[in-house]
């Protein structure tokens, strides 16, 4: 038996089930990084004193990490543009493409990481450090979760271009939309935790 | 976005590589504010500001949100006045302390 409405939208919906489904998960993703950004917010007025970011995170590493998020996310709606253009080859190269930029992501957060550690500043040091370390890991997971789901659909995935290149789009769509996602947590986090 | 002819697609294309630019100039500009001295007050509303634009250009055009169905745009309500209340609680915990 076929998974129903995986092309088609549902009528009372008015969308396809897998869209419905993943703006659902964001709508609990919102809520995951709002309660934490909420917890910001609680540290931070409730200190006696709270350090400015720039004085010790790498604000030239951040802005880079940033100009690779945002042009991943340029290269994914690119990489789904691609497919309903029928035009596979292009797909294949956004979609690498947005996998090496989310790698050059984690390869600049990884030197961040081991950078703080060097100089003695562990999650444990303070509060800052505490909820800097909690947001960003959390946003590095999601990182490594889409870079997962992303390579699925840019190697064996991609067999189903094939058999129902609809469906395969609306997948593409779908993980699209968990990327954005991403990047605009990024958005706010970049600000709030390196610059003010 | 099920129904999209090839012209419209092209379309769109252009506009998410204006929507990049205009990420690009955003984010030079959130950096350059910070090395201003604002003051706490003013830092955090054009930081957030800045912020908040870059979101909606993300939102709107790479997540299609300008041009969606009923049922995301309801879900989303619903997500955004409760992701409101979890904003406002610090802000209650503050006039608490302030009382005492």
């Amino acid at each position: 038996m076929d998974i129903p409405y995986t092309v088609k939208d549902r009528p009372d919906t008015g969308l396809y089930n897998g869209k419905l489904g993943i703006w659902l998960f964001l709508a609990s993703e919102v809520m995951l990084f709002g309660g934490l950004f909420s917890a910001y917010v609680f540290l931070r007025t409730g200190a006696e004193s709270w350090p400015t970011g720039a004085d010790i995170l790498n604000v030239p590493l951040a802005t880079l990490n940033t100009l690779f998020l945002i042009t991943s996310s340029v290269t994914m709606v690119m990489s789904w543009a691609s497919l309903k253009l029928k035009e596979f080859d292009k797909f294949k190269l956004y979609t690498g493409l947005t996998l090496l930029l989310a790698a050059s992501f984690l390869v600049v957060k990884y030197f961040e990481y081991t950078a703080k550690f060097h100089h003695g500043l562990f999650p444990s040091t303070n509060s800052f450090l505490g909820i800097y370390f909690t947001l960003t890991g959390l946003h590095v997971l999601h990182i490594i979760g889409g870079m997962i789901v992303i390579f699925f659909f840019w190697m064996p995935g991609a067999k189903m271009w094939e058999s129902d290149p609809d469906r395969f789009t609306n997948r593409i769509e779908i993980v699209g939309l968990y990327w954005h996602f991403v990047d605009l947590v990024w958005i706010f986090l970049f600000p709030v935790l390196y610059l003010l | 976005m099920a129904d999209l002819t090839p012209e419209e697609i092209r379309h769109h294309v252009k506009t998410y590589v204006i929507v990049f630019v205009a990420l690009a100039f955003f984010t030079i500009v959130t950096v350059a504010i910070s090395y201003l001295d604002l003051g706490v007050g003013a830092s955090v509303v054009l930081a957030l500001g800045v912020a908040s634009i870059k979101g909606s250009l993300v939102a709107c055009y790479f997540m299609h949100l300008i041009d969606e169905k009923i049922t995301v745009y309801w879900t989303l309500l619903i997500t955004a006045t409760m992701f409101l209340i979890l904003m406002l609680l610090p802000l209650g915990n503050m006039l608490a302390q302030t009382k005492i």
